[in-house]
């Protein structure tokens, strides 16, 4: 018998997970983060319901601090795909002046993002939300069902989770609650290059390796995207050939040295990685129990 | 696309030998490269994430700045003082890191150049082994661990059990803590010997134990000088070698339907995952539990339509002709191999923390169907997990693994699990508070209950006077028909008879004739009603 390749059956199973989700949802949503997980993602769905279009929107959640680029990759394949596109922002933390340096460092992420998040969710009554988390991402990850169950207030209970034997899903809510559902749940993070060069996926062009104007702070070089963040005094940008490995705000997202430009070379410049990718995150380095914290308050 | 992907994976396989080990960092599995899942089970402590966490240090999967988070975690955890604690790799809840236990199953994926692992590290308290059951559900091996100084315990039986039940294979006994022994190949033999005596009963491929101590990484990957009594294999190698079940399934096309997919008027298309078997255009299938039959038109897939679908693939079929088919049917191969029913006998794992009652609303999903179903609870066989022996009982705790009965609303497409992990496996679900209550396995069709079981209430219940009324069994044109041949017949003998006694044509003629007329309509009615009286039909519907 002809077996399934590995991407093959990574692949299969994504599929079927949307076609579960949505099957069984009232108003199911994409959350489109314009990375490359979320590329894989709406790729996914494309395929998923072809030739029908995906029976649900995309929905950005913006800081108002993402890379210019990625926005308008975004504006692109909303375009391209024919797919609703909804922008949400915080705008009572942005009349706040919240922003991901100084003072409101701290609560940033909470206010832009995972409050943003829940208004979003709660403004459209979304009962189901796509996510392109992966397990091999990060340890509180690798606790998280490919159907996760979130509370009327959006939270999680990583104590208190469903069984998930085979590919049986539970996708039953009780009134207010929300499922998060997560199709790219096995893959890796080679996994998903591996995909993106193999079905020829368009992907944000932060992730080849060009010239771009970065400043190094505490070990990380940030790329400077627009005259809105600060320099501290004696930074100057300089130009260096860099990529990201993860795309977030630009304040908060970490560039690194490589001239990997084309997908080959990125395959290629991830076998002989010595760091993981959520390293160039700044907000996941905040203590052990970080991210599972974050996720217990609503976020991704 | 799958050529597409091929080559993708094919080009991650040519990196050079000396790439080769770090590739081993970010697995990409190439199409040559097999995969294996496989879970770690065993009692609390006995020290399985530490086994998988040294397995990771050792194949050299982690990367810097996971190893750098390890050391200050490690100097922070009082379970190695201040040495690195494997186990943190793992338990990635902050509950679980406070406990120094594991609560929840995490994956994790590693690959060596041999192969693709992904494994399951399951909790060991008794209170979670519903996470320990998800994670052996797909999984192809288990390592169950045992601690050196306890030897075999209950919860070792049980998980022994359960991964016996989902039916995995290949089962590696890890003898663990042997330096907290002075590595005594008597205390390994014992051990060794205790488990074999109950595990032999399980119908494994293979079963090796292997002496290791997981926090010094002794027989994980090298022999160990601490044991040279022993000269089977280490972890790794069986871990390389063992066998992953087969992955296809011996039935014909099963195909769960996920997703009825309209795109515009004239498109009208059925999405869902191929469960077995394989489909090409032009095949008969039959829609159950309707029964209707089509042929295969076309198989859909965003890369182009396809010549033919194999087991795990999941696109949209186009039907020849318009027949009704809704989520949750089952398209099959026409052979009539595939079987649709509303009671099936079936091994049931009680997950939930509130018993089984009886009084409680559920719901069976299989494949994509959803049903409401009631367990026949009063004849439930409950496993005693220490001394093997069964005992009737008519609720179940958490934990209790049971054979029952169950009875559907609607009839549902199953299959014998061994046959199909997809059309074989089911989860319950409480209809009041949603909760995933049970993972089941479906054994064989039921019989229907017999009259004494109606008493108990455990059956249907019908009203009395349901029971004397059937469906008519022919159409009301046939019961013409007949009424007319016979009358045909009958009048022709009724002709005969008359002429002999009366010896007048005319009167024979006239009485026949006559007959035949209100005759007609009383045979017509007289059939129609014995139709639909129930008591003495054969029920041919199975």
């Amino acid at each position: 018998m002809t077996a399934l390749s590995h991407l093959e059956a990574l692949e299969a199973e994504s599929i079927h997970i949307i076609r579960e989700a949505t099957a069984e949802a009232t108003r199911p949503v994409l959350l489109y983060s314009i990375g490359k997980d979320s590329a894989v993602l709406l790729h996914l769905a494309q395929k998923a319901f072809f030739p029908a279009k995906p029976p649900f929107p995309m929905l950005h959640v913006d800081t108002t601090w993402k890379f210019r680029e990625m926005i308008a990759f975004r504006d692109r394949r909303a375009k391209e795909t024919g797919m609703e596109l909804i922008v949400h922002t915080n705008e009572d933390g942005r009349k706040r002046g919240i922003v991901p340096f100084g003072e409101t460092a701290g609560i940033y992420t909470d206010v832009m993002k995972t409050e943003a998040l829940k208004q979003a969710l709660d403004k459209y009554g979304f009962d189901v939300a796509f996510g392109g988390a992966r397990r091999d991402e990060e340890k509180s990850r690798a606790k998280e069902r490919v159907f996760s169950v979130r509370s009327e207030k959006h939270r999680w209970d990583p104590k208190n989770q469903r069984p998930e034997p085979w590919r049986l899903f539970n996708t039953r809510k009780q009134p207010g609650q929300s499922l998060r559902v997560f199709p790219l749940s096995n893959w890796t993070e080679a996994d998903v290059w591996a995909y993106i060069e193999a079905e020829n996926i368009p992907v944000v062009p932060l992730y080849f390796a060009a010239p771009r104007p970065v400043v190094e702070r505490s070990g990380t070089l940030l790329m400077v995207d627009d005259d809105r963040l600060p320099l501290l005094p004696g930074e100057r940008p300089q130009t260096r050939i860099v990529r990201f490995r993860t795309l977030g705000c630009y304040p908060l997202t970490g560039a690194v040295e490589s001239r990997a430009a084309s997908l080959k070379e990125i395959v290629a410049e991830m076998q002989g990685a010595r760091t993981s990718e959520r390293q160039g995150r700044l907000i996941d380095h905040d203590s052990a129990a970080s991210m599972e914290r974050k996720k217990q308050e609503g976020y991704f | 696309m799958s050529a597409a992907l091929k080559r993708a994976e094919l080009r991650a396989n040519s990196a050079p030998e000396a790439e080769k080990v770090i590739a081993a960092a970010n697995p990409s599995p190439p199409a040559t490269r097999s995969l294996l899942r496989f879970i770690t089970c065993g009692s609390v402590d006995d020290g399985k994430s530490t086994l998988i966490g040294r397995l990771l240090y050792d194949s050299q999967v982690l990367l810097d700045d996971q190893l750098e988070a390890l050391r200050k975690d490690s100097k922070k955890s009082a379970h190695t003082g201040g040495e690195i604690d494997y186990s943190l790799l793992l338990d990635g809840l902050a509950a679980e890191r406070e406990q120094g236990i594991t609560i929840d199953v995490a994956y994790r994926y590693f690959s060596t150049p041999a192969r693709a692992f992904i494994v399951a590290d399951t909790p060991g308290h008794v209170q979670y082994t519903r996470n320990m059951a998800t994670g052996a559900s797909t999984a192809d091996l288990a390592i169950i661990l045992v601690d050196a100084r306890k030897g075999v315990l209950e919860q070792t039986r049980r998980h022994c059990l359960i991964v016996s039940m989902l039916g995995v294979r290949h089962i590696v006994l890890a003898v663990n803590k042997m330096d907290l022994v002075g590595y005594s190949e008597q205390t390994f033999r014992e051990i060794d010997q205790a488990f074999r005596m109950f595990a032999l009963d399980n119908n494994f491929a293979s079963l090796v134990s292997i002496p290791m101590s997981a926090k010094l990484g002794d027989n994980l990957r090298a022999h160990s000088a601490a044991m040279p009594w022993y000269t089977g294999p280490t972890l790794i190698e069986v871990l390389e070698t063992a066998e992953p079940e087969a992955a296809a399934s011996r039935l014909s096309a099963r195909f769960p339907v996920q997703w009825v997919n309209r795109s515009g008027p004239d498109f009208r298309g059925f999405s869902g995952t191929l469960a077995s078997g394989r489909l090409r255009p032009g095949d008969a299938v039959r829609a159950l539990p309707s029964g209707q039959r089509a042929n295969i038109a076309r198989i859909v897939t965003f890369g182009g339509d396809l010549a033919e679908a194999v087991e795990g693939q999941a696109p949209t079929l186009v039907l020849d002709r318009e027949i009704d088919v809704s989520r949750g049917d089952v398209l099959v191969a026409d052979d009539g191999t595939a079987r649709s029913g509303r009671r099936w006998s079936a091994d049931l794992l009680w997950m939930s923390n509130t018993p089984l009652d009886g009084s409680r609303g559920l719901l069976l999903k299989i494949g994509a169907r959803t049903v409401p179903v009631r367990l026949e609870t009063a004849a439930m066989s409950v496993l005693d997990i220490s001394t093997g022996a069964r005992h009737t009982r008519a609720t179940l705790g958490p934990n209790d693994i049971a054979s029952l009965t169950l009875e559907a609303d609607t009839p549902v497409v199953a299959e014998r699990y061994t046959d199909s992990r997809m059309l074989g496996g089911f989860i319950l679900i409480d209809r009041a508070t949603s909760e995933t209550v049970a993972m089941g396995l479906i054994k064989d069709p039921a019989p229907e209950p017999t009259g004494n079981h109606h008493a108990d209430g455990v059956a249907k219940h019908t009203p009395i006077i349901a029971k004397f009324i059937a469906k008519p069994a022919e159409t009301a044109w046939r019961s013409f028909a007949k009424a007319v041949s016979w009358r045909a017949t009958g009048s022709i003998d009724t002709f005969v008879l008359a002429y002999l006694f009366t010896g007048h044509v005319k009167v024979a003629a006239a009485i026949s004739g006559t007959e035949i007329i209100t005759k007609i309509a009383l045979y017509f009615a007289h059939e129609r009603i014995w139709q639909r009286f129930a008591p003495g039909r054969v029920d041919k519907s199975n």
